[in-house]
């Protein structure tokens, strides 16, 4: 317990305490806060969808495709659905996607950077050769291969763009680890009879920690847009989920009738959400590398 | 190291590469979840049929010897020089040459994707050095602004946006296809790319009508790519401009486009043109989408066919093209900055 206490303290330390500091005088502060801002509404917005929206998501309330009007705001979908209730709900699988395919990432991609970058040798050599390969190959293409063969669903989403992005974290933590091992603290611990695991997830990953927090927030966003491309090219939910990947694919086909409202808020929502990811990923790196910040 | 020896180095560490990738393709189409046969029928036909289908595809050797054959037909330069495409294996739905069908789609998405690089370049290194000239001015937050919105948008919804005002409000432009069929057949093939084929074929108009075609895809998948480029040139240019001999060449009274194009500019482009090769398996995955978008017949849209077909072989076949097209751009690129960068060299 002592050593989780650590990491939470370290997370506290390296970002907590700068952001409130820079929220006074630097733009980076300021992008983390705005972009926790919009993705706590809408993940807020999501669970209380049930509570707060006018209609049924599903249920058939309107007319056929009417544009936004006092009576439905967002106007309604050729299932004469309410938009505004389909919007307030629809985000649940994008989160529930990019939130278990960030997961799956960390559960991965961490240990194995740690474990390779610390041990070295052929083992590391060989991991580093499969994931550069990975990390060269166009992403999408692999998610939209790997889900074809799995299937649809939230779950198979979630996989196919894990695979995606495990690269991303092992990459990062190996070259941090690569730099912490070789540090005189790291030095004393094994020396003081530490074993190598003990070393690793008390004395290495606490370091590694502020990194991957960056990665994992960009990488939200990127498995937002994965997720949304996926479910545009065919392969992902159904459309008895209220979710704005399907609600704006789906309406592409009325695009030449010109109902824009079909296609426009869900786009418009996909890309709040991934701002915000990536708002707070940019601020926090900025915030974490003073160097790079200009 | 000379440049010849530098290249052929380069050249026989693309190979491991290259294995590895083919065998991640092998082990994602054939090992995952099973049997591509059975995926195909959705378990719905009688054995005979799916055996069939096993023995014409070669699926029902043991895996190590479908592997086998799997690299050892795409090495096939005797197959290759016959056909005029790469052994990719037959098509499950009627066993024609997937090679054949991914090399007759490939070229649209080459031209839309060289098209489209380009424009990301120019504009990226263009705002860029916009934002880096007048650092922390309104010009520089908003351009910076820009590069980070794009990183956002999803770039299928930026297609269907510009589809949607310019194609069916304003009708300028078309909404999908390489070029209008009210134009007839295409131009004949030699590269496969409309706007030069047209050209070459001395017709005006179906070159202009292959360019307004282009125009929209080209636009989508640019300007999502170009917030990269303004990013990175902005960072290199503000570091450049601070140099020595920056400085030495204002000095020496040159004009300040001289001095920002010809000096700055050109110091800062070597992490711009490595971006640019990264970035080209983002341009691929990019591409599948507005592919989608603007029914453009090329790699994305005939995987994704091949998909809702559950032609197993032929989507193999794609992703490999897909992977070798990327290593080559890669090996491209690092031949390319060696020959600027004499010093990679060393």
């Amino acid at each position: 317990m002592i050593s989780r206490t650590k990491v939470k303290r370290s997370i506290m330390g390296n970002l907590i305490s700068p952001l409130l500091s820079m929220s006074r005088k630097g733009s980076s502060g300021w992008m983390v806060i705005v972009g926790l801002v919009i993705v706590t509404v809408i993940v807020v917005m999501t669970a209380l969808a049930p509570w707060i929206s006018p209609h049924n998501p599903n249920a058939q309330v309107g007319p056929i495709r009417q544009p936004p009007s006092l009576e439905f705001p967002m106007g309604t979908d050729h299932l004469q659905r309410d938009m505004l209730s389909r919007i307030i709900s629809g985000g649940s699988v994008m989160l529930q996607v990019s939130a278990f395919s960030v997961f799956l990432c960390f559960l991965l991609g961490v240990p194995l950077g740690l474990f390779s970058s610390y041990t070295g040798g052929y083992f590391d050599r060989a991991a580093s050769l499969v994931v550069d390969a990975v990390y060269a190959f166009p992403g999408l293409v692999i998610a939209i291969a790997v889900a074809a063969m799995l299937g649809p669903g939230v779950i198979n989403m979630a996989l196919s763009i894990a695979v995606v992005y495990i690269p991303s974290y092992f990459r990062i933590v190996r070259s941090q680890v690569l730099t912490i091992k070789e540090l005189t603290y790291v030095e004393a611990a094994r020396a003081t009879g530490a074993k190598w695991y003990t070393v690793l997830y008390r004395y290495v990953l606490p370091n590694v920690i502020p990194s991957i927090v960056i990665v994992a927030t960009i990488n939200f966003a990127d498995a937002i847009l994965t997720a949304a491309g996926l479910t545009f090219v065919g392969l992902g939910g159904t459309y008895d989920i209220p979710d704005w990947g399907w609600d704006l694919t789906d309406g592409r086909k009325y695009l030449l009738s010109g109902a824009w409202w079909i296609i426009t808020f869900p786009g418009l929502m996909i890309i709040l959400l991934a701002l915000g990811f990536t708002l707070i990923g940019e601020g926090l790196s900025e915030l974490l590398n003073p160097k790079l910040q200009r | 190291m000379g440049l010849r020896s530098y290249i052929i180095t380069r050249i026989l560490l693309t190979i491991p590469t290259l294995l590895l990738l083919l065998t991640m393709v092998f082990l994602v189409m054939r090992v995952l979840p099973g049997d591509p046969v059975a995926l195909h029928f959705e378990k719905k036909a009688d054995p005979e049929q799916m055996e069939a289908m096993r023995h014409i595809l070669g699926l029902d050797k043991p895996l190590l010897n479908q592997y086998a054959d799997y690299i050892v037909g795409l090495v096939d330069i005797g197959y290759l020089v016959a056909h005029g495409f790469p052994n990719l294996g037959k098509s499950m739905s009627n066993f024609d040459e997937v090679g054949g069908q991914v090399f007759s789609v490939f070229p649209a998405t080459l031209e839309l994707a060289i098209y489209s690089i380009t424009l990301a370049s120019l504009m990226g290194i263009l705002l860029g050095v916009v934002a880096s000239k007048s650092h922390n001015s309104i010009w520089d937050r908003l351009i910076r602004g820009f590069g980070t919105i794009t990183y956002a948008v999803p770039v299928f919804f930026l297609g269907i946006v510009l589809q949607l005002i310019f194609g069916v409000y304003l009708r300028w432009l078309p909404t999908g296809l390489r070029i209008d069929p009210s134009m007839g057949l295409p131009p004949p093939t030699i590269t496969g790319l409309y706007t030069i084929d047209s050209l070459l074929a001395g017709d005006v108009l179906k070159f202009f009508e292959s360019v307004k075609a282009l125009i929209l895809p080209t636009l989508t998948l640019g300007i999502i790519l170009s917030g990269i480029f303004v990013r990175l040139t902005r960072t290199n240019m503000l570091e450049t401009l601070r140099l020595d001999f920056v400085t030495a060449a204002k000095a020496r009274g040159l004009t300040d486009d001289n001095v920002t194009f010809g000096y700055a500019l050109r110091n800062a482009f070597l992490p711009i043109l490595t971006m640019m090769g990264l970035q080209f398996a983002a341009l691929l995955g990019g591409a599948v989408l507005t592919e989608t978008t603007f029914s453009w017949r090329g790699l994305g849209t005939y995987m994704l066919e091949r998909i809702n077909a559950r032609d197993y072989t032929a989507i193999q076949g794609a992703v490999t093209v897909f992977g070798l097209l990327v290593a080559l751009v890669s090996l491209a690129v690092d031949i390319l900055y060696a020959y600027l960068d004499p010093r990679i060299r060393l």
